[in-house]
């Protein structure tokens, strides 16, 4: 999450070129680009190409940035660009998203689990298993869900933020994020209510 | 209305209500339900928690490893300023 005490920058600088502020500018914003970029891609070559090509893209168009959105919300649209075209071409056979989408969308996602796993300790939900499994999850969500959920529920941007990022209206941001998060859920459910069963079972 | 049926409409609420965005006559009605209806409950506690495990993994800050540092400034033109 890019925090609230981000250092101002310079565009001034920034738009004519300067190497010192661009080097801050790039210091100040790999590290949540790089980290979106590996939870998009799961896979560390891949988030390193996306986090060069972001900030190559970002030298190369910075001159026509128009503050339309913040300079983090532009950052994360390039990247997010550049991780949906680096999964198009990886995966050229898993393309055919738009129309997935859409059935997605017409889709029943009405909850199917009901165990509830809210009470197993902390140290068992964020285990490092666990986190192996949070990861997972994330990366069996269709992309376009995929990229709204990272944007909004692990960076942190607002609805706003995320819809300027991915060109999306605020009420197609909502769609998506919600059905991302019962799909997280029904996933986590699998997954935790076993363990509850195994902790039950032990007692 | 039967539960079931109830449940589902209810459904596109959630995220708002989690995020404490719903407006609040929606908010009572899910509330008043969610009381009421044992599967929901548990629905919305582990929507909840779900999205709380995630937020708590990237509490940390994010860094990127030194040596992908190293490439990306060399890639930018940037190594004079990697010192930094």
């Amino acid at each position: 999450m890019i925090n609230k005490t981000t250092p101002e920058f310079s565009l001034e600088a920034l738009k004519s070129g300067e190497p010192n502020e661009f080097a801050r500018f790039v210091d100040t914003f790999s590290g949540p680009i790089y980290r979106m970029a590996l939870k998009m891609l799961g896979d560390g070559q891949d988030a390193e190409d996306v986090l060069q090509n972001t900030f190559l893209n970002a030298f190369k168009h910075i001159h026509s940035f128009e503050e339309r959105s913040s300079l983090s919300t532009w950052l994360y649209r390039i990247a997010a660009n550049e991780a949906l075209m680096l999964i198009r071409k990886r995966h050229p056979e898993t393309t055919l998203t738009d129309t997935n989408l859409e059935d997605a969308e017409g889709e029943d996602y009405s909850p199917l689990q009901f165990v509830d796993w809210c009470c197993l300790p902390e140290d068992e939900l964020l285990s490092v298993e666990a986190r192996r499994h949070l990861d997972r999850a994330i990366q069996r969500l269709p992309e376009k869900l995929r990229i709204v959920f990272i944007l909004r529920d692990l960076e942190g941007l607002s609805i706003e933020e995320t819809g300027q990022a991915l060109d999306l209206s605020q009420t197609a941001v909502k769609t998506r994020l919600l059905r991302a998060r019962l799909n997280l859920r029904e996933q986590l459910s699998s997954y935790y209510g076993e363990l509850t069963h195994d902790r039950r079972d032990k007692k | 209305m039967t539960q079931t049926a109830h449940c589902k409409s209810l459904l596109e609420s959630l995220s708002d209500y989690v995020d404490g965005t719903l407006n609040e006559d929606l908010c009572v009605e899910l509330q008043r339900h969610i009381s009421a209806c044992q599967n929901c409950s548990i629905v919305v506690d582990t929507l909840r928690k779900t999205i709380y495990l995630y937020h708590a993994t990237t509490a940390e800050p994010a860094n990127v490893p030194l040596d992908v540092r190293e490439r990306l400034f060399h890639s930018l033109k940037l190594e004079a300023y990697l010192q930094h």
